[in-house]
């Protein structure tokens, strides 16, 4: 079989990944018209905050916000479709929308990376469809007196995130990544449905994997420590694993350490721009912020890099400016006995 | 292989033999059946907690009962697992011969887990199609040797069944190599049945098999099915399971279902037991079966009768002195040691030998946790008996200066202005079992005679050890002191108040030269190793850095995302209560009141055991721990020695118990504590960090009714000791060599210092004060701090500052009662406990937490010290 174009690039260089796309579309100012445009003018619920929604309600924006990024050197977007889930648009009442939202999301996506790499034919670009862990945890109770209660089952989560992912890969997307893993059952159930879907279709695209660590305990929201973590997410051959969000880049530095050194897949990451300030904003700049992704690259720790909350494309820039300079972290032999 | 809970489990070349909990299961244990069955889902929790903590490194979790719902207990009982992190750290081996029940219980675990198990017995098509989805699921899968003919019953269909589904699950459908884990079916043996002979010896050579042909491939089991037919004899089926899994792991056997409790040390298995265990194990001979029955029944023995055998004596001299000290038996270790002596060419040769080799015995078990702290202590005891009987010998033979060969020589101290030492006299002995040489230079050693001793010694290590909070900024100042020197030699850091967060922010990177902290006995021994080998360091140094910069990080960190607010803020956010002549109690007796030579059988009911089982690191609730699996035996026999102990001292009367306490009118002003009309003040610290919406800055003043509030108010304190007197017997014990008893005695004295605060706390609320006259509390309602108001002592959470214990000390006079304080406010007996009674039914404890420089500056003032004086004492609690 052909090696995945994908699969070939990784190999030779580090891939950049795209910022935030929130703090983007917060640059916009948009208002709750805005969101509804005429389609969902009289929709009994609020809208203004369903960024998802927007691929459909303002695609030329969404597809702004893609070209920024690739204009300033990212190899790998994101799709936009972080909540795009029935368990998620449920809060909205979309449910009904989740197969439109994803697909219509991967192929505006697709046909901005189409257009970038026609321009620069020795850099192909990539569409990776991202899929986030949903509002609900199967690890957890929300019940502080019920401790074996639970608000999911691996069941639900697992058909929702079918439908995700089988809406991004018709739509086109070339991977994807299952991303800010809190709960770790959430992402298995994620995984389960991947794996279902490829059987079904009888093709395969690469999976990427990034967990969240929420503090300083090193550990998910779940629980589970950072080599845990890795083993847990193991048992199908991804492309990639690694962390974002929660933590700015020198928080994370050790996670990535752990899973650089017992990881036999490709490493990502995608840190905040630092820790938020008082008012919940990210000061970190892109300068300060590639300075620190130096070290990893120092360290030989990454092979795919990006941002999360708070960057943008000139962080993007700065990081990809750095980048450029080393070579990814080399795939070691398969480990295991 | 890797699995995983909220933690990883490597299991790879270098990993001993996996312990699989075997508790959790209603098919073998019919106390957790009966918990499931009444719903008494806490208590089964417990048992799994017990497991674990017990040291099972996968547990078992079976459902499979026809009166259960299987699926529905199993989906209820591994969420309930998933909340509790020290049970889910380990991974789960989802156990059940059904397949929706194992399916429902994959969906319910974020961690890798192990199926047990899936077999061909129903077709290759419903095989196929489980594999499938474990893998999809992402555990790893126990296969039985079971086929659509049957369970595999003989070596050639092991081995056949095995093969055939290791191809399928490899070839067919790539299932990883390492996540498959084969079963061979452990049957009973002496079953007196023909075909059941090979048994045993056919799970040994399929296991071997397996491991050479298929590669990849783990091998477990359920070892307890072997010994079946000996149900009753306890003896026996414990002999046979250690001799089984003895061979099974030799034969490559990976894991394993084991009760722990339920496993003889195979060395200690007795010889003729044995040999007839594996005669019939290995299938040695015609007769073994009858010759193992007819052994058995005379050896129906309980563990009393086994005490009380002395067929041991028979052996051979250097077999007897191993068993002595493995069992901790001092009765014959003179004698041994004599007849070993006049064997030997040269008496050093005694220890060197067959001493020696005791004691790696020891090592061994203790290392691989099938011995415990207290029993290494008694190891230790006859050890130096031994020693002690033979030094005049070798010292005559002008051979001393032929030391056996020590592993290194390690420098342990209490730091200056701490005098307490149980921890560290644990680890120097279970040091010294190790064949370290210990240089103790005792407690309150100031830092240049450390410093210059261990230069003086050319020591490998030196361990520093200490209890009160002054302590970790003494041992700063060590480091910085020996940075200052240009010193390398590594230093180790120990004590009940350090932490490997304190070691990895404070004193690591004050010292170029390895610090490192050791957490308990048991680890200081691989540590001192690592140090006492130079060409070691340098890697050892490499990893600690990792370690403790990833620490350090996360530290910083979290103390930086905390918010603290201005002093001013947290007094206006101060706890406002109600006080009145309902919750104010006018004392029955004001002034200071002194008790000396209390009777200590008095006390003894107070004493709360938990902790003395702590301070020799067996962990778990008393009584319940008497119980435990794993460490009730040696937690019984501590406890008996305990008892023992106890009645000596009352006996003789060889401690003396004294206490003083005062009660005195008092007003709170602003967040000090005006006594007797403004004669003494108490200073009390308020929490600064940033509450939730209705959380209160609390500090202990604003359990004292204000001055402005024109109420009257009261407060108490007092100091306690229970340590007077034990020095003559430390000495005599010291004489003796017996570490074991002169730790015995300093942990007895603690309980009995913190049972005396208890009494006498309950006598202040029902009669000396009597706020609380018709109070009726059990003792272990009394731990649970069920009674109202609070006993706080500073140096603890809620009042960390040190330096009150001075006013405390004064107001008592405490000095006359026979408790000093040290430069360091230690108090001196160290068995002593004081502090404060504060008597308001809303009173609580609490955790100042840290404070800011802005409290620190005004606290100062108010003590008329100065900043830096304060912040020496307070060093901990700072925020900045």
């Amino acid at each position: 079989m052909e090696e995945n174009l994908l699969i070939r690039e990784a190999k030779k260089r580090i891939l950049i990944l795209d910022g935030a796309m929130g703090t983007m579309i917060q640059a916009y100012k948009l208002g709750e018209k805005d969101y509804r445009s005429k389609r969902f003018e009289n929709f009994e619920s609020d809208l203004k905050g369903n960024n998802d929604l927007l691929s459909l309600t303002q695609p030329e924006i969404i597809k702004e916000i893609h070209s920024k990024y690739f204009a300033f050197g990212a190899d790998l977007i994101e799709t936009n479709t972080f909540n795009s889930n029935k368990i998620s648009m449920a809060d909205y009442g979309m449910e009904d929308l989740v197969y439109e939202i994803n697909y219509e999301s991967a192929r505006i996506a697709k046909e901005v990376a189409n257009e970038f790499t026609k321009k620069e034919p020795n850099k192909p670009r990539f569409v990776l469809g991202s899929i986030g862990p949903t509002t609900k945890t199967a690890s957890l109770s929300p019940d502080v007196n019920n401790p074996g209660f639970r608000a999911v089952n691996f069941d639900q989560l697992a058909e929702s995130y079918y439908e995700q992912a089988k809406a991004l890969f018709h739509g086109g997307v070339d991977a994807f990544l299952v991303e800010t893993i809190f709960d770790t059952l959430n992402a298995k159930a994620a995984l389960f449905a991947i794996s279902g879907l490829f059987e079904e279709l009888g093709k395969e695209i690469p999976i990427m994997v990034s967990g969240t660590i929420t503090d300083a305990s090193g550990r998910t929201l779940s629980g589970q420590t950072a080599e845990a973590f890795l083993i847990s997410m193991s048992h199908l051959p991804l492309f990639s694993i690694g962390f974002n969000c929660a933590l700015g880049a020198d928080q994370l530095r050790p996670y990535l350490q752990v899973i650089s050194r017992e990881s036999k897949f490709n490493i990502s990451a995608h840190p905040n721009a630092g820790l938020p300030n008082a008012f919940g904003e990210y000061e970190q700049t892109p300068e300060e912020m590639a300075e620190l992704i130096k070290e990893y690259l120092d360290l030989e720790l990454i092979n795919i890099i990006g941002g999360c909350c708070g960057t943008t494309p000139e962080h993007i820039q700065a990081i990809a400016n750095v980048a450029k300079d080393y070579k990814p972290r080399q795939l070691m032999a398969t480990k295991g006995n | 292989m890797k699995l995983s809970g909220l933690e990883p489990l490597n299991i790879n070349k270098a990993s001993n033999f996996i312990n699989i909990g075997e508790r959790t299961n209603v098919t073998g244990s019919r106390k957790f059946l009966r918990l499931i069955k009444e719903n008494q889902l806490d208590e089964a929790l417990a048992v799994a907690r017990d497991q674990v903590e017990g040291g099972a490194q996968i547990i078992d979790v079976n459902m499979d009962e026809g009166m259960l719902d299987g699926k529905k207990a199993m989906v209820e009982f591994l969420n309930l697992i998933a909340s509790e992190p020290d049970i889910s750290r380990v991974p789960i081996m989802v156990d059940s011969s059904k397949w929706e029940i194992i399916e429902a219980g994959l969906k319910c675990v974020q961690g890798k887990a192990v199926v047990n198990s899936i077999s061909l017995k129903g077709g290759v098509e419903e095989f196929i199609k489980q594999a499938k989805l474990i893998k999809r699921y992402g555990a790893a899968v126990v296969v039985m040797a079971f086929d659509e003919d049957g369970q595999a019953d003989n070596y050639k269909r092991r081995i056949e069944i095995c093969e055939r589904s290791y191809k399928l699950l490899v070839e067919e459908i790539k299932f990883p190599k390492e996540d498959i884990i084969f079963d061979p079916n452990i049957f009973p043996v002496a079953t007196g049945i023909e075909e059941h002979r090979r048994n045993a010896i056919d799970f040994f050579e399929a296991t071997k098999w397996i491991k050479r042909n298929l590669p990849g491939a783990k091998v477990s089991g359920g070892v307890s099915n072997v010994s079946f037919s000996f149900r009753g004899n306890q003896s026996v089926r414990e002999a046979m399971h250690s001799a089984f899994l003895y061979h099974g792991i030799k034969n490559g056997m990976d894991m394993g279902i084991v009760n722990p409790a339920m496993l003889e040390v195979y060395e200690e298995i007795p010889k003729n037991l044995l040999e007839r265990v594996e005669d019939v194990l290995l299938d040695r001979r015609d007769d073994s079966t009858e010759r193992l029955l007819e052994f058995a029944e005379d050896f129906v023995g309980t563990q009393k009768t086994r005490e009380k055998d002395l067929s041991w004596r028979e052996q051979v001299v250097a077999k007897r002195i191993e068993y002595s000290l493995v069992k901790g038996i001092t009765d014959f270790i003179e004698e041994d040691a004599e007849e070993a002596r006049v064997l030997a060419t040269k008496t050093i040769e005694v220890i060197e030998g067959p001493l020696m080799d005791g004691m790696n015995v020891v090592g061994d078990l203790f290392g691989s946790g099938k011995m415990f702290l207290p029993q290494v202590v008694k190891s230790a005891r006859v050890m130096k008996k031994a020693v002690a009987y033979l030094t005049p010998f070798i010292e005559e033979e002008k051979e001393a200066h032929g030391e056996s060969k020590k592993k290194g020589k390690i420098l342990m101290a209490t730091v200056k202005g701490d005098v307490h030492d149980i921890g560290k006299n644990i680890v120097g002995v279970v040091l010294a079992c190790n064949n370290f040489e210990i240089i103790d230079l005792g407690v309150m050693v100031p830092m240049n005679k450390i410093l210059d001793t261990a230069i003086e010694e050319n020591v490998d290590a030196i361990g520093l050890s200490g209890l009160i909070t002054p302590s970790l900024d003494e041992m700063i100042y060590v480091a910085q002191e020996m940075e200052r020197r240009k010193l390398n030699t590594p230093l180790m850091i120990g004590g009940a108040t350090t932490s490997r967060a304190h070691t990895a922010v404070k004193i690591f990177p004050e010292y170029s030269g390895i610090a490192v902290h050791v957490n308990d006995a048991s680890r200081s021994v691989p540590i001192a190793q690592t140090l006492s080998s130079k060409s070691s360091h340098s890697g050892f140094k490499e990893n600690l850095k990792i370690e403790y910069t990833k620490l350090r990080d996360g530290y910083l960190n979290n103390s930086s995302s905390k918010k603290y607010l201005k002093i001013e803020e947290a007094r206006k956010n101060k706890l406002r209560l109600d006080f009145n002549s309902q919750n104010i109690k006018k004392p029955n007796f004001i002034g200071v009141k002194k008790m000396e030579n209390i009777p200590l059988s008095e006390i003894v009911p107070f004493i709360d055991w938990t902790p003395f089982f702590m301070t020799w690191e067996l962990h778990g609730k008393f009584p319940r721990i008497l119980e435990d699996e794993v460490v009730g035996e040696a937690a019984k026999s501590l406890y008996q020695d305990a008892q023992d102990m106890l009645e000596e001292l009352l006996v003789g009367n060889a401690l003396t118990a004294n206490a003083a306490l005062g009660i005195f009118p008092a007003n709170s002003i602003g967040d000090d504590i005006s006594v007797n009309n403004g004669e003494f003040q108490f200073r009390t610290l308020r929490q600064q960090t940033q509450k939730a919406a209705i959380a209160k800055n609390i500090a202990l003043g604003d359990f004292i009714a204000p001055l402005e509030s024109g109420i009257q108010d009261y407060i108490g304190c007092f100091a306690v000791t229970a340590g007077l007197g034990i020095e003559s017997l430390l000495e005599q014990y010291q004489k003796d060599h017996d570490d074991y008893k002169s730790i015995m005695i300093k942990a007895l004295a603690d309980r009995l210092a913190e049972g005396l605060a208890e009494m006498l706390h309950q006598k202040v609320r029902t009669e000396i004060w009597g706020y609380c006259p018709d109070e009726n509390l059990k003792n272990d309602e009394l731990i649970r701090e069920k009674y109202l108001g609070i006993r706080p002592a500073p140096g603890y959470p809620a009042c960390p500052d040190h330096l009150e214990k001075k006013t405390i000390f004064k107001l008592l006079s405490a000095e006359t009662i026979g408790i000093s304080l040290t430069d360091n406010l230690a108090m001196h007996p160290a068995s002593s406990v004081s502090g404060y009674y504060l008597a308001h039914p809303e009173s609580k404890y609490f955790g100042l937490g840290k404070i800011g420089k802005d409290q620190l500056e005004d606290y100062a003032k108010r003590k008329s010290i100065s900043q830096e004086e304060a912040e020496r004492w307070l060093r901990p609690s700072l925020n900045y």
